[in-house]
């Protein structure tokens, strides 16, 4: 059969319209650019880390695994919007990076129990992070790191200005407002007021909770609203840093001298001990009240495996020879580009890096002061915890009344997972 | 075989070319759309295969909910402040630029180069060049020697200064778009009517365009209003980029769009919540067009 220019075109142009609806969303890392490895494909996800280097070496870790061929995708953006929209549909990954699993992701079994991987190691993980990792006595992710958030300060400016570093909210309160210039504000804790970095750590602060150990709302407690009242101070008293270029994960607005004091994550250390010598210390949130004690938050990224993987069994081989054979390599990722925390404790403590100067106070802050967000504080509750809290800092709303309501809606929450479980 | 080729079988071309894009269409936006729907009556926490029917109750609580209700408010506001402020920039810009003699065709591309700018990068610009909120921004530089305090743009709430950032990166990415469609109104308003109204005594400015100019735009005008409003019902790119923050997005000045996002694809993926509110979204935005579309008179004929 001749076949006429006209059909050649329309034949032409129907596949191109296929093949452009087909390409759609096909990106899964399934295929090219994988590590070479003899066995089956796996894709494996990481959010993308700001520190140069980290990317290179996760590729270098994957490239080293023969028993299977992981591609690396690292992907910058929305993680873990982009990670729990992935996990509906069969072009996710086969393992990833979860900060979580959340307690919905685990219970509509989006994620693989990897309890049987722990099998002689369990002790040796950090309890702190393993713990939001833990569901029904089950393991769902394995922690690759322990990071915290702590709040920087410069010790030069504080001595110039007189103040000690502070003990209580009271005294970090004070020292904003006096650390304050026309140029230099005392406390950056996010272009948002603290409302998303600090979150709950000052309910733990004032020695309470987000979500107790029996399942019940943690700060349904004048203590709390009393607490957030002087975050609310901080920023009545124009003594917060607003509106940086970068936000609070980034350590510029203290290095650049835009603010004096600074909540800001472990990771940031390096940075600032570059710029900065031994010109500043660290802290925890200081305590509020009798019954409070200085707190920060410890949580840790960890590797899952989707239960959408055509190979699970191959998946978690490979979970298991990365995050609990390699100790070389753990260690290198906890403290060659970044600064964290190795989630195994046996590694923690002989890492050369965590034994002096503001690391060392670091990582006895995270054993003494730390406490992680339990698998019950679900991002319906943290929503709108954060968004009262907001309103409370920036608009001067009533903290009793925003929090009343914000137990109300916690409340409401717990008891649709309870009716589930 | 030869009847497919000869233009006698023009139905079997019609679907050789519409069809890949109908089933297109059909694919990524009639089946989600139903599919939606479908998931609205569901408890869908991290599934779109849910099992268990909630009837009503997602359209309940979100009905009953402050955020969903406040983001309906900001829009209100949005609007309230955009689409006019859009309308009598770009009618002005049009009507200017039509009364030059000379480089119009410059002063047009001029006025109209932002629209092709990314929404996202507009943003970008205004968030970390213009309007941050430390001395080195560009409002806060300006503003620094008049004497005055650094301002914290879009983390202060009293006074709203957001609003300013977020109405001004809208009027300069969508301002010429709209010069362009007033002017080829005003292109179509014949010159002897202005000479008529100049014999008759009509004085040039104001009362040649209350009389003369503005009731011929009409139609144009009609457009441009619905289409303002269509558009700020629409908002996300330049909100979601101005005002979230590593951590989330503050709850003021959350259009519909940016909650929904955050409650249905963000980390709460509460997908039969989302999904009621899409709907209840939809349905608002219908009612409002048609509502807006009748009042206007569109598709009426002209007397």
């Amino acid at each position: 059969m001749a076949i006429s220019r006209r059909t050649l075109l329309g034949t032409g142009a129907t596949g191109a319209a296929l093949g452009l609806l087909t390409a759609c969303g096909s990106n899964t890392g399934r295929d090219g650019g994988g590590s070479g490895g003899k066995g089956p494909r796996l894709a494996q996800w990481y959010h993308q880390y700001g520190e140069p280097g980290t990317e290179q070496a996760v590729k270098r870790y994957a490239a080293a695994y023969k028993k299977a061929d992981v591609s690396v995708q690292w992907r910058p953006g929305n993680y873990d919007e982009q990670t729990a929209a992935a996990l509906l549909t069969d072009s996710g990954p086969d393992v990833f990076e979860v900060n979580g699993p959340s307690l919905d992701q685990i219970r509509e079994g989006q994620v693989v129990d990897l309890t049987a991987l722990f099998d002689g190691v369990k002790d040796d993980f950090n309890p702190a992070v393993l713990a939001p990792k833990t569901y029904d006595g089950k393991i769902w992710a394995i922690p690759q790191v322990v990071d915290m958030h702590l709040l920087y300060y410069r010790k030069s400016l504080l001595d110039d200005a007189g103040v000690r570093p502070p003990k209580s909210l009271d005294e970090l309160v004070d020292a904003a407002k006096a650390l304050t210039t026309k140029d230099v504000k005392g406390l950056f804790l996010g272009n948002d007021g603290g409302a998303g970095a600090l979150g709950v750590t000052p309910l733990y602060a004032a020695g309470l909770s987000s979500v107790t150990e029996d399942g019940e709302v943690g700060f349904d407690d004048p203590a709390a609203a009393r607490a957030l009242g002087k975050l609310r101070q901080l920023y009545a008293d124009k003594s917060l840093l607003l509106g940086a270029p970068a936000d609070w994960s980034d350590p510029s607005a203290f290095v650049q001298e835009l603010t004096a004091m600074q909540w800001c994550g472990l990771w940031a250390l390096p940075a600032v001990k570059k710029e900065l010598g031994d010109d500043f210390g660290v802290l925890a949130l200081p305590a509020d009240g009798p019954g409070g004690k200085p707190s920060l938050p410890v949580g840790s990224y960890g590797a899952a495996v989707s239960a959408r993987s055509d190979h699970k069994e191959e998946a978690k081989d490979f979970l298991r020879w990365l995050w609990i054979d390699q100790a070389e390599y753990q260690e290198d990722f906890a403290l060659s580009y970044g600064f964290h925390i190795p989630a195994r404790l046996s590694l923690a403590k002989k890492a050369g890096k965590l034994k002096e100067g503001a690391a060392a106070d670091a990582v006895r802050y995270s054993t003494e002061y730390g406490y992680s967000e339990p698998l019950l504080w679900t991002p319906a509750s943290r929503t709108a915890y954060q968004d009262a809290l907001s309103r409370i800092i920036k608009s001067g709303a009533n903290p009793e009344s925003e929090l009343k309501s914000v137990v109300r809606k916690v409340r409401a929450e717990l008891d649709r997972v309870k009716k589930k479980s | 075989m030869s009847r497919f080729l000869g233009t006698q079988n023009r139905t079997l071309w019609f679907w050789v070319f519409v069809g890949p894009f109908a089933l297109g269409l059909i694919l990524f936006t009639y089946v989600p759309l139903a599919w939606s729907v479908y998931l609205s009556f569901f408890d869908a926490h991290n599934t779109v295969s849910p099992d268990d029917f909630v009837g009503f109750d997602n359209y309940t609580s979100m009905l009953r909910n402050d955020a969903f209700t406040d983001s309906l408010v900001t829009f209100a506001v949005f609007s309230a402040f955009i689409v006019p402020t859009t309308f009598v920039l770009s009618l002005a810009l049009a009507l200017m630029v039509n009364r030059l003699r000379r480089a119009q065709a410059f002063f047009r591309s001029v006025f109209f180069l932002p629209a092709a700018c990314s929404y996202v990068v507009a943003a970008m610009i205004w968030k970390l060049s213009i309007f941050n909120g430390v001395r080195f921004g560009l409002a806060n530089t300006v503003l620094g020697w008049f004497g005055a305090d650094q301002t914290a743009w879009l983390s202060t709430t009293d006074p709203p200064w957001y609003w300013l950032v977020i109405v001004t990166v809208r009027l300069w990415l969508q301002a010429g778009f709209y010069m362009i469609l007033f002017l080829a109104g005003l292109q179509r308003i014949s010159p002897t009517l202005y000479e008529a109204a100049a014999v008759d005594g009509a004085r040039p400015g104001w009362q040649v365009l209350r009389h003369i100019t503005l009731p011929q735009l009409r139609a144009t005008s009609v457009a441009v209003t619905l289409l303002l409003v269509i558009n700020a019902f629409q908002a996300f790119d330049e909100f979601y980029n101005l005002l979230s923050t590593s951590s989330g997005y503050p709850p003021h000045a959350r259009p519909p769009l940016v909650y929904l996002y955050y409650t249905a694809l963000g980390r709460e993926q509460n997908l039969g919540l989302g999904s009621a509110g899409a709907v209840l979204l939809a349905l608002i935005i219908a009612v409002v067009t048609i509502g807006q579309a009748r009042w206007f008179g569109l598709g009426r004929k002209e007397d």
